[in-house]
């Protein structure tokens, strides 16, 4: 039962689910580590909750290996279950039981659950124990979803867009609440359309666009992020109008300048460029550069450029048998 | 102002990946402690929800007590009461209530919420979802059944069964006809899309099989096609047995057979049992409609 030595917990071949001509998923590729936080990417549509559904025994796939710590999902077996934790996509309902009796209820299935209070307190719902969870607002539904979730203590938990209907704090006690299980050595696939989540939680992350993973890999270093040049801008003012630019240092492209009137200049040596940018300013007579800003590429400029990029070949209306697109299957 | 470097940056979530919290030994529960925990929270649920505790456990109630005041006389060319047959029937009524609209409406609604969906990924015994709708549909077809006995002997003179043989008819036409109509009510539920049209598709069926089989109006005295349409269905065994229970033999003579065809009522709702067990098993989805 126990996933074997060196065996990841998640591990996906050539996963492939079709519904007659329309392929949500076409061959996708994916391991997950031991005790990370994995995020899944993508636009609606992409397959994400597909493959998650699938890796979760909730879904039977058309073809492609899937083990999931060391079962094939499809057998759906109970000791595999007791050690999956799921929080699906869309908020349950448990008619006429209070918030702790959902949890008591669900706690009963499992041979090691967390104790109901601690879980309870964990999602913040403590205040609202006693509250018949027909009761609850949309946030705190969402949230008894997550208690449901993780009762069981599970060495490796699905969180579908965990935090979709939470006001800002909420979302930070969720996102301690994925940190809790990290700590403890749980395994995590998170899917989430934000990208400051993805960032501030996992260490590595795919990107599924058109059932295909388009980039996968560590965060940090994600969509080439460390080699993409940082850039300089600042409105020009009427000062420095028509002035010709200091010899800046190699590398370093100023954009033509838009209607808006902001020069953009893309460097390597950002540090160096204001070096030479500001002297230069300050002889003309400016002290301050209107609108300065130092911007590095962020997950989400990264994140939209993927996407851009593989908006074509998304037809998934014919059977390919090879990648469209030579990053598919790349890690 | 001097910069520091900080000194021990962390990653996220890095904190403890080789220190795994060591898993402690326990056992799966299994199908008696889920069951267990299944059957709590179906009577919960059932007694604390207006709408189930009205609609399924009243409305027989309600029907007993606006025709019981209703009905007089004596059903033709025997000298027993329109009222007694009545009473007979609402009981067989009352347990279709609670065994099969109101389960069959209460799956359609587990269902449309993800209830089921949900309690299919956790370890739990699949069976125990169906031990907790068991106890849920036998706790309250007694209870409907002692509701509609106690009101039927207070208000409207019903004798109780005179003999012993007359309580172990009772006693077993209510236990076949419990589980044929709970067969027949969850495997109908599949029939139900989701939870706003589910009274409006479990109620007609109700309805119309109430007045087929003898429940108002005395059965022999029904069109011969209503006879025999109402004989493929449990309802009209089953408010038979109940004649047998609480009227004298002398009825007999305008039952269609001429007698209470004790063993054929007995068949028969046993025969539903087995193909409505056959049905929600080959019929029931865990997953919802829409997952394939």
């Amino acid at each position: 039962m126990a996933t074997a030595v060196g065996e990841h917990p998640v591990s996906v071949r050539g996963l492939r689910k079709s519904y007659g001509d329309w392929h949500a998923v076409q061959g996708l590729d994916l391991d997950i580590h031991q005790g990370e936080v994995f995020a899944l990417l993508g636009p609606n549509g992409a397959g994400k909750t597909t493959t998650v559904e699938i890796l979760e025994g909730v879904r039977q796939r058309t073809g492609g290996d899937v083990r999931v710590l060391g079962c094939d999902p499809a057998e759906d077996r109970r000791e595999w279950r007791a050690r999956i934790g799921v929080v699906p996509q869309t908020t349950g309902a448990y008619s006429d039981l209070t918030v702790r009796e959902v949890v008591e209820h669900f706690a009963a299935f499992y041979p090691n659950p967390l104790p109901v209070g601690q879980v309870i307190d964990m999602v913040g719902l403590a205040k609202h124990e006693k509250k018949q969870s027909a009761d609850l607002s949309g946030g705190q539904a969402r949230r008894l979803d997550v208690a449901v979730g993780i009762v069981g203590d599970p060495d490796l938990i699905f969180l579908d867009e965990p935090t979709t209907g939470l006001d800002p704090v909420a979302r930070r006690e969720a996102w301690d609440l994925v940190r809790y299980f990290s700590e403890r050595g749980r395994t995590t696939v998170l899917t989430t359309h934000y990208l400051d989540e993805a960032e501030a939680l996992a260490q590595r992350a795919a990107v599924i666009v058109a059932g295909r993973v388009v980039q996968c890999g560590p965060l940090a270093e994600f969509g080439g992020r460390s080699q993409t040049p940082t850039t300089v801008s600042f409105r020009i003012p009427p000062e420095l109008a028509g002035r010709t630019l200091p010899p800046l240092p190699p590398g370093a492209e100023p954009a033509p300048v838009g209607v808006d009137g902001v020069l953009r200049i893309a460097t390597y040596a950002p540090t160096a460029l204001l070096a030479a940018l500001v002297p230069w300013a300050h002889q003309a007579g400016v002290g301050e550069l209107p609108e300065l800003r130092v911007h590095r590429p962020t997950l989400e400029d990264v994140y939209l450029d993927l996407i851009r990029e593989h908006a074509d070949g998304t037809d998934r209306g014919t059977d390919t048998t090879q990648s469209i697109t030579p990053e598919a299957g790349k890690r | 102002m001097t910069l520091t470097q900080p000194t021990a940056t962390t990653a996220p979530g890095t904190g403890g990946h080789a220190a795994a919290t060591p898993r402690r030994a326990g056992r799966l529960p299994g199908i008696w402690r889920a069951g267990a925990a299944r059957s709590k929270v179906e009577l919960w649920a059932f007694f604390r929800n207006k709408q189930s505790l009205v609609f399924t456990l009243m409305f027989p109630v309600i029907l007993l007590v606006v025709f019981g005041s209703i009905f007089s006389g004596k059903v033709a060319g025997t000298d027993t009461d329109v009222k007694l047959v009545f009473m007979a029937g609402i009981i067989a009524a009352g347990v279709m209530s609670t065994a099969f609209s109101g389960l069959a409406i209460n799956i359609a609604i587990e269902r449309d919420t993800g209830t089921v969906r949900r309690l299919a990924m956790t370890p739990m015994p699949k069976s125990a979802y169906f031990v907790g709708k068991l106890v849920r549909v036998i706790v309250t077809t007694a209870l409907e059944t002692v509701l509609l006995i106690g009101i039927a002997l207070a208000l409207f003179g019903l004798p109780l069964p005179s003999t012993p043989e007359r309580w172990f008819t009772l006693g077993w036409d209510l236990a076949l006809g419990t589980v044929a109509c709970a067969m027949a009510g969850a495997a109908y539920s599949a029939l139900i899309p989701n939870s706003r049209s589910a009274a409006a598709i479990v109620t007609p069926v109700f309805m119309v099989l109430q007045f087929i089989s003898g429940v108002f109006f005395p059965f022999g005295q029904l069109p011969a096609w209503m006879q025999t349409v109402a004989a493929f269905f449990p309802v009209k065994w089953m408010a038979q047995g109940f004649r047998s229970v609480f009227l004298p033999d002398s009825f007999t003579v305008v039952e269609p057979a001429g007698n209470w065809e004790l063993g054929h009522i007995a068949m028969v709702l046993t025969a539903w049992s087995l193909a409505g067990l056959l049905l929600t098993a080959f019929s029931f989805r865990w997953r919802g409609p829409r997952v394939r």
